[in-house]
């Protein structure tokens, strides 16, 4: 028995980022993307390049980094199965602020920010949606790198 | 019932039964508890003038024996001393040596106890008698302790007994009750026995069973002792102290609190405790002492390099809801008695049973 | 009458580096032990001449197992013990406290969050549902700390991720060159993993803070407050709820804690300095 290719629009609606989300969004949505594969290592972009695209990923893990002086390998954060990867598509001037790279083989869709900007535009319903969807993913990674920030781990000085 | 004169006698037969007696005595102005031997050592025509912080001794009713409540302290320097040695460690080989000191409990007796003070040597045996891991020290110095507790015919200003339930009048927990019963033509004592080293004591003095009169008279007494305090706590403060953390009371109580600690040292149910160490010179013994200590120090809750309660609103609060409603929790019981001894020592004089209404009555 | 305040003398007879300032000890009694202690119990450790401190047993016990405890080297007790060699001797009093809820997991999915020194307590938990894997449903570990540098147990998490039965996931706050895993909160971890709220017990240890966002992020999973336990600690001096310390509210973390089920706590940690 040969397996069916599932479409973007089923891979979309498996992922908890698009949950909940209208059969018709999924639809658009999923015009806008593809899927993408990368190698262990392989560069997706560097800090500065244009941000037209964003991630879905579904399988494996990228690292983000800053390149500073000396310390050019320094991971800043990871991103794993589940999680969504670039939210500069929506802001000017949609241009990346990070670097990032594939740890293991990663499987993602890539979702075309130009395009989906677009659609946004015409149908502000979606526009909404999406941006609220976003606007939580900041939210959380906002109070994730606060909770770094506090250094919670480090031992404190004597009384 | 027993005359003035007979019961004088008292104190030799405690010192015969092999007692050493502590008692109500007065020193640098005011009426501590220390040893006494006879009726001189008692305050005798003294009565004590309380307030919130405020305390006077002046002269009361000529000839009385116990014309006063209570002063600074109570039982609990007797059965917990302010400073305790714990262990002696020694270092001589790899391994460490713990030696625990000897046990010099000394049969005591507690003359001229309140009932308050007999109420709060009960909420200390639940802590520290009662609990999984009994205080050895504090049930050896608890076994050798003889109580006779006084009934309190002249209350402090500061009193609130009746509203906490636990004076004017023992009702149990004793060896042996004392009511005094003084007017302009009376003077003599009512006594209960409470146990059999009670019974024996009464035996050895000069007695005669008390009539109704002297009964009712006794009882008398102790009434009037109600009517004269107007203090009161207000009632069922289990879990409404707590539940009132972020009141705004508690800002305004700390901007008056020293965080002194005093109502922490004179109070008689308190028990927290810190342990002490050092090393002798050559350094191959050391020792452990257990002192006092007072949530009030800015130390009781060290944690990481700071203090989980670093101002005195915090530690103000922790005292409080420990004492009146967590205590509940903990031990089944109110940790306050009534005795009035944290308003009197108080330097700003503040009164718990006020900042206890204002929290929960939406002061 | 015996005397709960005096210690049992036992000496140290292994002695291990994990990170820069800390060590684990292995130790025996010099002749009488103390009762076994359960996973999430700890005693209090005395160091000649300096005090006591409360530490949380940090490897499953029983089976002739040393007693072990991880000790970071961060105050004038702490470093004493730190400094003690393989033959020294030292007091020990215990154990006390509350343990893990391994007995009413059983048969659930099993998660345990730590962060920083907060693996030391769990250790002997996760050792235990691995030695009794099959009363045990799913079970993850997920463990975050400062640095690489920092991590504790590191050759034990290799072996466990090694395992079929067991998901390890490992994150640091901020990494060194070189550190090529993942890079975040613990918290971040969380997604990875199933989490059936139904059927899951929740073990966290470590900073305050951090058990908040842990929870938080369980609760927001659909986990109840009574199937997350955490552990906490408070200033210690007697460890058997005479010396007053250790009062956290009505709880006292010594004889009530140091382990309870979020539902119990949850709202006494939320105050701030209670």
């Amino acid at each position: 028995m040969v397996a069916r290719r599932r479409s973007i629009g089923d891979l979309l609606a498996g992922h908890p980022f698009f949950a909940d989300l209208p059969d018709r969004d999924l639809e658009l949505i999923a015009g806008c993307g593809r899927n993408e594969v990368f190698r262990p290592g392989q560069l997706l972009f560097r800090e500065g390049d244009p941000a037209d695209w964003f991630y879905v990923i579904r399988r494996g893990r990228i690292a983000l980094g800053i390149g500073v002086p000396g310390r050019e390998d320094l991971i800043i954060d990871t991103l794993g199965p589940g999680e969504v990867l670039g939210w500069s598509w929506l802001f000017p001037p949609h241009v990346w602020t990070m670097d990032a790279r594939a740890l293991d083989t990663v499987h993602a869709i890539a979702l075309d920010g130009v395009c989906l900007r677009g659609k946004c535009d015409e149908d502000p319903v979606l526009g909404y949606s999406l941006a609220r969807r976003f606007a939580g993913i900041l939210s959380d990674r906002l109070a994730a790198t606060r909770l770094r920030l506090l250094d919670v781990y480090r031992a404190q000085s004597r009384g | 019932m027993v005359t003035p004169s007979d019961l004088s006698a008292l104190f030799g037969i405690l010192d015969e039964l092999g007692y050493r007696t502590l008692g109500p005595t007065v020193r640098d102005g005011a009426i501590v508890i220390g040893e006494i031997s006879g009726i001189s050592d008692l305050p005798i025509g003294i009565t004590d003038e309380q307030g919130p912080g405020r305390y006077r001794l002046r002269d009361g009713v000529a000839g009385a024996w116990f014309g006063f409540a209570v002063g600074p302290q109570s039982a609990r320097a007797h059965l917990s001393p302010p400073e305790r040695p714990l262990l002696e460690i020694r270092s001589r080989g790899p391994t460490l040596e713990f030696v625990e000191p000897e046990h010099h409990t000394e049969r005591t007796a507690l003359f001229g106890i309140r009932p308050c003070d007999l109420a709060a040597m009960e909420v200390q045996d639940r802590v520290l008698a009662r609990g999984p891991h009994p205080d050895p020290r504090y049930v050896a110095a608890r076994d050798t302790t003889l109580v006779v507790v006084v009934n309190c015919g002249v209350p402090a200003d500061t009193c609130f007994c009746p509203s906490t339930r636990t004076g004017p009048r023992a009702r149990s927990g004793f060896d042996l009750s004392v009511t005094e019963v003084v007017d302009q033509t009376d003077h003599y004592f009512v006594l209960e026995p409470g146990s059999e080293a009670g019974v024996e004591i009464v035996e050895r003095l000069e007695h005669r069973p008390a009539d109704r009169a002297e009964v009712n008279a006794a009882l008398a007494t102790t009434e009037a002792a109600v009517e004269a305090i107007s203090r009161s706590l207000p009632e069922q403060l289990n879990g409404r102290l707590l539940a009132a953390a972020d009141h705004s009371r508690w800002d305004e109580v700390a901007a008056r609190c020293l965080s002194c600690g005093n109502c922490t040292m004179v109070c008689p149910t308190c028990f927290c405790s810190d342990v002490r160490d050092t090393t002798d010179l050559a350094g191959d013994t050391a020792t452990r002492v257990q002192v006092w200590d007072s949530c009030f120090t800015l130390g009781h809750s060290h944690l990481h390099g700071g203090s989980v309660r670093a101002d005195t609103r915090s530690r103000y609060r922790q005292w409080l809801t420990h004492k009146l409603d967590t205590w509940w929790d903990q031990f089944g019981q109110s940790g306050c008695v009534g005795c009035g001894r944290c308003i009197t020592w108080c330097p700003p004089g503040i009164d718990l049973t006020v900042e206890a209404a204002a929290i929960v009555g939406g002061g | 009458m015996a005397d709960p305040m005096t210690p049992l003398p036992y000496r140290v007879t292994a002695k291990r580096r994990e990170t820069p300032d800390t060590w684990t000890l292995d130790l025996e009694p010099v002749s009488e032990p103390i009762a076994t202690p359960r996973p999430g119990q700890f005693t209090m450790l005395y160091a000649f001449g300096r005090g006591e401190i409360p530490i949380s047993v940090s490897g499953l016990p029983g089976d002739g197992a040393p007693l072990r405890h991880t000790i970071r080297a961060v105050g004038n007790v702490s470093e004493a013990l730190c400094d003690l060699a393989p033959g020294d001797g030292l007091g020990v009093r215990g154990p006390f406290g509350t343990c893990w809820g391994l007995d009413g997991a059983e048969g659930r999915d099993v998660v345990i969050m730590a962060g920083g020194i907060g693996l030391a307590p769990l250790r002997p938990a996760i050792e235990h549902v691995l030695v009794h894997r099959d009363s045990y449903g799913r079970f993850a570990v997920l463990v975050g700390c400062r640095t690489p540098g920092d991590l504790l147990y590191a050759g034990q998490l290799e072996s466990w991720r090694g395992r079929f039965d067991v998901e390890v996931e490992v994150t640091v706050d901020s990494a060194d060159p070189g550190w090529h895993g993942d890079v975040g909160v613990v918290t971040s971890l969380l997604p990875r993993i199933p989490v059936d709220p139904d059927n899951i017990a929740v073990m966290m240890c470590g900073p305050e803070v951090m058990m908040r966002f842990g929870a938080r992020a369980m609760v927001e999973r659909g986990v109840a407050e009574v199937d997350i336990e955490v552990s906490t600690e408070r200033n210690m001096k007697c460890a058997i709820g005479h010396c007053g310390h250790c009062q956290l509210g009505p709880k006292f973390i010594c004889a009530d804690g140091p382990v309870f089920p979020l539902s119990q706590v949850g709202p006494l940690l939320a105050v701030r300095s209670l």
